[in-house]
């Protein structure tokens, strides 16, 4: 059992010279078989992993990654968790995830180190202004809160946002969902790792799965990987950019195309922004780390790809808007700029179920915002592997869904540009 | 970046393009005979592999004129450029649909 972080643990270890913290999870080595495999050691898979032990009393289980924990999309994302979604379904389903955000550091005992700081969205022109009125009005609905600000209010709270008559992006207005923010998404990998493995599964890292096992029936019994064949009752697949790869070896099609998201960090600078602001017109959003970088991420590179690395001209446009909006940073310098897979479907919204092949449930489809929905999408692909029913609120992201044509259309509803 | 050759207009800068997805999708038919999970496949199935894709591109800045492209998703080289009528040019692991 390794020992509870706390401030008396950090005034102890302070003492001693931090010799005695002791890693934070094994590197466990494959067995023979599972009871469940987790395919996808990035936030959603050890979030699935760590409630199937949590809240199904499932511990015989392992999570199978390729490279290393949280080397994916949860450690190549922009870190904003928020629900301000238009259907009554998405919203249900976002704010349960921002629910589980508020008490994913009591619940994992690690610092996730999420900051409702809030999030506006700023409307460019008069349909603009009406169409977020309408969100607003859907969200509050929905139980999700958001509210309308005025250009004052605007300025208030971003007072290097250019709000000038002349600005080549002119503000007529926005909404905020205060509940919204930020979090350390190494944290996020990393708590639910560390609480998984207390939890006694086991993190099975450089472990790329390359085929699965089949009875005669078709029910999947194992997985091929490049440490061996791992033998297993049930299969979970959270692996965003990488879905179709393995739909391929399981033998059944997604409605998915994956894509290079990229996002950019500068060098740190004194606080200058206290929230999260993402512009309706390009696209381009901002948030300020803790450590003083500006966080800015923008649209989908315009192209298919797995390679995990953005482009030129989508750079260009995100910066050049960023440059346009908030002239004060046009020569703030850059670090780092990084890309990762996203698995795009025709409505913006995941899949979590089952798939054509017995025994294979996954979780894909979440786009361009899988980081905020790390806590609901592990615990709605647990519910589902351990009681083979879907949970209430997982039922309409079906794969199903696209033949019964029962769409959940987020892709310009939920007040960003997927 | 891409340098990509327009059929008609030669190299050319990727902002002028736009990439249109996959290519080569048959709409499936007689329309009264196909089945829901056909037309899903149809509509919303795609191919999307970690290698040699095949997909459409338009000179939406130049010429307007369509054409297909195969590229690898991995590194981004144009494998190939040939007409909307013509058939994939280069083999794919993934076999049909290209």
């Amino acid at each position: 059992m390794k020992s509870r972080y706390s401030v008396w643990k950090l005034i102890k270890e302070g003492l001693g010279g931090h010799t005695g913290w002791g890693p934070a999870w094994r590197n466990a080595a494959p067995k023979a078989s599972y009871d469940v495999l987790i395919i996808g050691g990035g936030g959603h898979g050890l979030a699935t992993a760590y409630y199937l032990a949590k809240n199904h009393g499932i511990h015989n289980v392992a999570v199978l990654e390729k490279g290393w924990i949280g080397g994916g999309n949860t450690g190549r994302n922009t870190t904003v968790i928020r629900s301000n979604y238009y259907y009554p379904a998405s919203a249900r389903l976002y704010d349960f995830s921002v629910s589980l955000y508020e008490r994913l550091h009591k619940e994992l005992n690690y610092n996730v180190m999420f900051s409702q700081r809030g999030i506006i969205t700023l409307a460019h022109s008069r349909h603009d202004v009406e169409a977020a009125t309408r969100w607003v009005g859907a969200m509050n609905c929905n139980g999700v809160a958001t509210k309308m600000m005025s250009v004052p209010d605007i300025a208030r709270r971003v007072p290097f946002l250019d709000v000038s008559a002349t600005a080549r992006f002119p503000v007529l207005g926005g909404f905020i969902q205060e509940k919204a923010g930020t979090a350390r998404h190494d944290a996020v990998a990393w708590g639910y790792a560390r609480a998984a493995d207390t939890l006694g599964i086991d993190i099975i890292q450089n472990c790329e799965v390359t085929g699965f096992k089949r009875a005669a029936d078709g029910r999947v019994t194992g997985v091929e990987t490049s440490r061996g064949v791992i033998g297993c009752k049930k299969v979970g697949m959270a692996v965003a950019g990488s879905s179709t790869v393995l739909a391929d070896l399981a033998g059944f099609r997604l409605p998915v195309t994956s894509y290079a998201l990229q996002a950019f960090v500068s060098e740190p600078v004194k606080p200058v922004i206290d929230t999260v602001v993402l512009s309706l017109a390009t696209g381009s959003y901002i948030s300020q780390s803790d450590k003083g970088g500006l966080v800015i991420g923008g649209a989908l590179d315009h192209y298919p790809s797995y390679a995990q690395r953005g482009n030129m001209p989508v750079a260009r446009n995100v910066l050049g808007a960023i440059a346009e909006q908030y002239p004060a940073l046009a020569r703030v310098r850059f670090l780092r700029q990084w890309a990762g897979i996203v698995d795009v479907v025709p409505d913006s919204s995941p899949i979590i179920g089952t798939t054509p092949v017995p025994g294979l449930f996954m979780n894909c489809g979440w786009g361009t915002g899988g980081f905020k929905a790390i806590p609901a999408g592990g615990t709605l692909l647990a519910h589902h592997i351990a009681t083979g029913a879907p949970h209430a609120l997982a039922e309409p992201f079906s794969l199903e869904r696209f033949t019964t044509g029962a769409l959940i259309d987020e892709a310009a509803a939920s007040g960003i540009a997927h | 970046m891409l340098l990509i050759e327009c059929p008609w207009c030669g190299p050319r800068d990727e902002h002028e393009f736009h990439c249109g997805g996959q290519s080569h999708i048959q709409r499936p038919g007689p329309a009264e005979s196909v089945s829901d999970a056909q037309w899903a496949g149809y509509l919303f199935d795609r191919l999307n592999p970690r290698g040699a894709h095949a997909e459409r591109w338009v000179h939406q800045y130049g010429c307007g004129r369509w054409f297909n492209m195969v590229r690898d998703t991995t590194t981004h080289q144009i494998l190939a450029i040939y007409q909307m009528h013509e058939p994939c040019p280069v083999p794919s692991d993934k076999g049909a649909g290209l």
